[in-house]
């Protein structure tokens, strides 16, 4: 089935918790409300004709107003794809996790949490996985700035070709 | 027996263990020898890569893409460029597709040997070890001679290839193949049906495949459970089209469907199919450029989209997301290693403490693939 096909089912299952279809080219997707999308990603993991069986990507995006959380979902029985996302506020973003439809939500809702600072409502296991555990701030948001130190270790340093070249001085 | 007390241990496992390839931590909650779970601690070796893509620009992010995963750097590299060519909507010359297909191609290879040869090592068979470095050193310097490095190659462009294979290389690859298709027979009578080596294998860390699924494994491991899944074959990129192989999966023949033997007959099997797309991909080669005219400025239309490539560790997906400007917005590698260490856990339950070894090096993940 089509991506678009995909998502004017969706529109049609669940009405205006579907927030808007952009079918912009190379990746349409559609963006759903985030008090629904358990429901979504159930349904599209359930019906037989979508039957996505693999979460194969679940990824977070700062856009500056806002924090998208985009789900690439996959079926292995009909060869599909479809893009969902849903929109949060860039203050305490929060969504319910999809832990419960695929497994492999869990480590990558760990990741989007450690890196963007999105909870996850039910995870099971929501603690920091790439950084140590006491770090502040969430990376790749578009405003972080790296702290000076990290426990007494300077993370800049003086350029040593500054050192050699005499007109620097 | 019921009076014997026992007690749980909690064991520290790595960073710095040899089996861990790279650095990788579990803690281990263990009755006796028998696990009762083995925690995966990683993001000992993230350098932040996805950060360092929004600060260096597209061209300038390349070299970048070979640190994702050094131990096969040529599909994060062609990943990396699929990604820009499909945003910017250019088209490779056939030629620079080939010449794709044939640096990856023995980059898979490389790469299984690796796994193959430090599985063989870690479970304590340390010759089939340097046969297996022997061959893939081979590999490196037919690579070497490609593109000027043996690791973090670097070889491939957005719009084709850095260069063209020197002249003299075709033949030299030929004779490699010829060289290393009986090799691996050597290889097969030296470890992989030795009686020792297969019980050691043989219904350790068995996934289901509707886990496996459900879990987002990909390539050998999702292939030895016996789902029979390739995206050269399922959703064709490059050229692959044009050349005829098989997909080997999983057969539970020496123990059960997806257990550690299957993971590692695939990958065995695997590189013998590498090897017949090689000499096919050699013997068609298409005279022409190698490089599509790609401006220096490199600004894609505002957009995003996901691309998948079929790595030596299965489906890596690249997700990248353009605001027009000369700098990608995000970017977001998902990699095979990542998702096979989230089913690590599940896994070690019930395991003995040697069986993770087993474990890890079966389902051969690679530390900077999971911590990017």
């Amino acid at each position: 089935m089509e991506a678009l096909a995909i998502y004017q089912r969706l529109a049609e299952q669940f009405g205006d918790r579907i927030l808007e279809t952009v079918s912009k080219k190379p990746d349409p997707f559609c963006v759903v409300d985030p008090a629904a999308i358990v429901e979504v990603a159930q349904y599209l993991h359930d019906d037989p004709e979508l039957a996505m069986d693999c979460l194969s990507n679940q990824s977070g995006v700062d856009y500056k107003d806002r924090i998208e959380v985009v789900y690439h979902l996959f079926s292995y029985s009909h060869r599909h794809g479809a893009v969902l996302k849903v929109k949060l506020p860039r203050e305490n973003p929060a969504v319910r996790t999809v832990e419960s439809v695929w497994k492999s939500a869990n480590w990558m809702e760990r990741e989007i949490f450690d890196l963007l600072g999105v909870t996850f409502d039910g995870h099971s296991d929501l603690r920091r996985i790439l950084l140590p555990e006491d770090w502040v701030g969430y990376p790749l948001r578009k405003d972080f700035v790296e702290p000076l130190e990290y426990h007494g270790i300077s993370t800049v340093r003086e350029s040593p070709i500054l050192r050699l070249d005499p007109k620097a001085k | 027996m019921n009076t014997l007390r026992t007690e749980e241990m909690t064991l520290n496992m790595g960073p710095q263990h040899p089996s861990t390839h790279g650095v990788l931590r579990f803690i281990v909650r263990a009755d006796g020898e028998v696990m009762r779970e083995a925690v995966p601690d990683v993001g000992y070796l993230h350098r932040s890569i996805e950060k360092i893509a929004e600060k260096v620009g597209y061209h300038g992010f390349m070299p970048y893409t070979d640190r994702v995963d050094y131990v096969c750097a040529m599909f994060t590299n062609q990943g990396w460029g699929m990604a820009c060519e499909k945003l910017a909507g250019i088209e490779v010359p056939r030629r620079g597709e080939y010449c794709r297909v044939i640096a990856a191609e023995f980059n898979r290879i490389a790469s299984h040997l690796l796994s193959v040869g430090t599985m063989a090592m870690d479970i304590g068979a340390m010759t089939p070890f340097t046969h297996a470095i022997r061959e893939r050193e081979m590999i490196n310097d037919l690579i070497e001679e490609l593109c000027g490095a043996r690791l973090t190659f670097n070889y491939m462009r957005i719009g084709g290839v850095g260069f063209d294979l020197p002249p003299g290389w075709r033949e030299k690859a030929l004779a490699y193949l010829d060289h290393f298709d009986p090799i691996l027979e050597e290889y097969n009578a030296l470890i992989s049906y030795n009686k020792i080596y297969i019980e050691r294998l043989a219904n350790v860390g068995v996934i289901a495949a509707d886990d496996a699924v459900n879990y987002n494994l990909v390539g050998p491991n999702l292939r030895a459970c016996g789902v029979k899944w390739d995206i050269r074959k399922d959703i064709p990129y490059s050229v692959y089209p044009d050349f005829e192989f098989e997909v080997p999966i999983g057969s539970g023949q020496w123990g059960t469907l997806g257990d550690a033997m299957d993971r590692y007959m695939v990958r065995i099997r695997e590189m013998a199919e590498s090897s017949k797309i090689l000499r096919q991909a050699l013997k068609q080669l298409p005279p022409g450029s190698v490089l599509a005219k790609v401006p220096r400025n490199f600004k894609p239309p505002a957009g995003e989209c996901q691309i998948r490539v079929e790595s030596a560790r299965g489906d890596m997906g690249w997700y990248v997301v353009s605001d027009g400007t000369a700098f990608p917005w995000r970017v977001h590698v998902r990699t095979g290693s990542f998702a096979a260490m989230g089913i690590t856990q599940k896994l070690s339950r019930g395991l003995m403490i040697a069986d993770l070894v087993t474990l890890i090096a079966s389902l051969d993940v690679i530390a900077p693939e999971i911590d990017r």
